[in-house]
């Protein structure tokens, strides 16, 4: 007979159970539910495509961007056109164009940039999908603009002072993708391979491409 | 009012300006922090429907020009800790900037 059926058999879990996160009704759960369920007797939705829409969110991912990282540092003029029109070099592959304007700025040896919405939590969810929840903290968001590199240094990445820091606020109508520095002895590599060292962090820019 | 229509661009890249130091109240898009404050056009945007008008449901036409504008950190923090041309790019819109 295992361990396991040591234990009284009337108490099946001795881990803590979670608590719910879904009984209570607050007042903008209840304004959610009015809505959605006025809009689908009206005939303007239906269920299925609030469900379909949930999932597609759910299913955008920081490796959509990643593609396009890696597409950047392997194809000269498609990083040219990122750097100018990101929407354009997102349909370019066959992603979504995405509803806001994509600006790409480019990590150099000279420059490290990073991104913040000190207003809300503004994101280009249609390349990286839904943000961390630190990116919405007010911590976050009240640091990095002030103290950029200090808020860098607690994430494990130190810009060196020969760099220039540049926060971008995104206060408004765009959006921004960090383009990280392309990893060393990574020559050779396919756009698959380099993809897999894009991350989410990176391209927001609070840290540093990974090292193969 | 069509919704092309826009108003034109006062300034462009390279252009010295000045956020307004003003505290009107409702839905506003220019942080509190940057206010009153210089600093030197990166870019235009374009023109996009004023986000305090369209805050209430209405249509925000015409359009407002809106640049990227770089400030020095220094200029914008008191005892900035990192380096003198670190710098933070804010989207703002041309109502809220004064030529300087």
């Amino acid at each position: 007979m295992s361990e396991h059926h040591h234990h009284d058999e009337s108490v099946p879990h001795r881990h803590p159970l979670r608590a719910d996160q879904d009984d209570t009704l607050t007042y903008w759960r209840a304004m959610e539910i009015a809505v959605r369920e006025l809009l689908i007797d009206k005939e303007i939705t239906t269920a299925d495509e609030v469900r379909r829409e949930v999932e597609a969110m759910d299913n955008r991912t920081p490796a959509h961007g990643g593609r396009v990282i890696a597409r950047a540092w392997s194809d000269p003029d498609f990083r040219k056109l990122l750097l100018e029109d990101g929407n354009a070099a997102c349909e370019a592959m066959g992603l979504e164009r995405g509803l806001y304007k994509l600006v790409a700025v480019e990590n150099t040896d000279k420059v490290h940039n990073v991104v913040v919405c000190t207003l809300c939590s503004c994101y280009p969810r249609f390349l990286l999908g839904l943000p961390p929840d630190w990116y919405k903290s007010r911590n976050y968001r009240s640091r990095v603009i002030s103290d950029p590199r200090a808020v860098l240094g607690e994430f494990g990445t130190v810009v060196g002072d020969d760099a220039v820091v540049r926060v971008h606020d995104s206060t408004a109508d765009m959006r921004y993708l960090v383009v990280p520095k392309r990893p060393s002895g990574t020559e050779g590599f396919s756009e698959s391979k380099l993809a897999e060292l894009v991350t989410r962090d990176a391209m927001i820019g609070v840290s540093f491409a990974r090292q193969p | 009012m069509a919704e092309t229509e826009a108003i034109a661009a006062l300034f462009k890249a390279g252009d010295c300006v000045r956020v307004r130091e003003a505290y009107p109240i409702g839905h506003v898009r220019t942080p509190y922090y940057i206010r009153g404050k210089s600093g030197v056009i990166e870019r235009l945007c374009g023109a996009y429907p004023n986000p305090e008008e369209l805050a209430y449901a209405r249509p925000g036409l015409p359009r407002q020009p809106l640049y990227r504008v770089r400030f020095r950190q220094t200029d914008v923090w008191q005892g900035y800790r990192g380096k003198g041309d670190d710098t933070v790019d804010i989207e703002i819109y041309q109502h809220w900037l004064q030529a300087q």
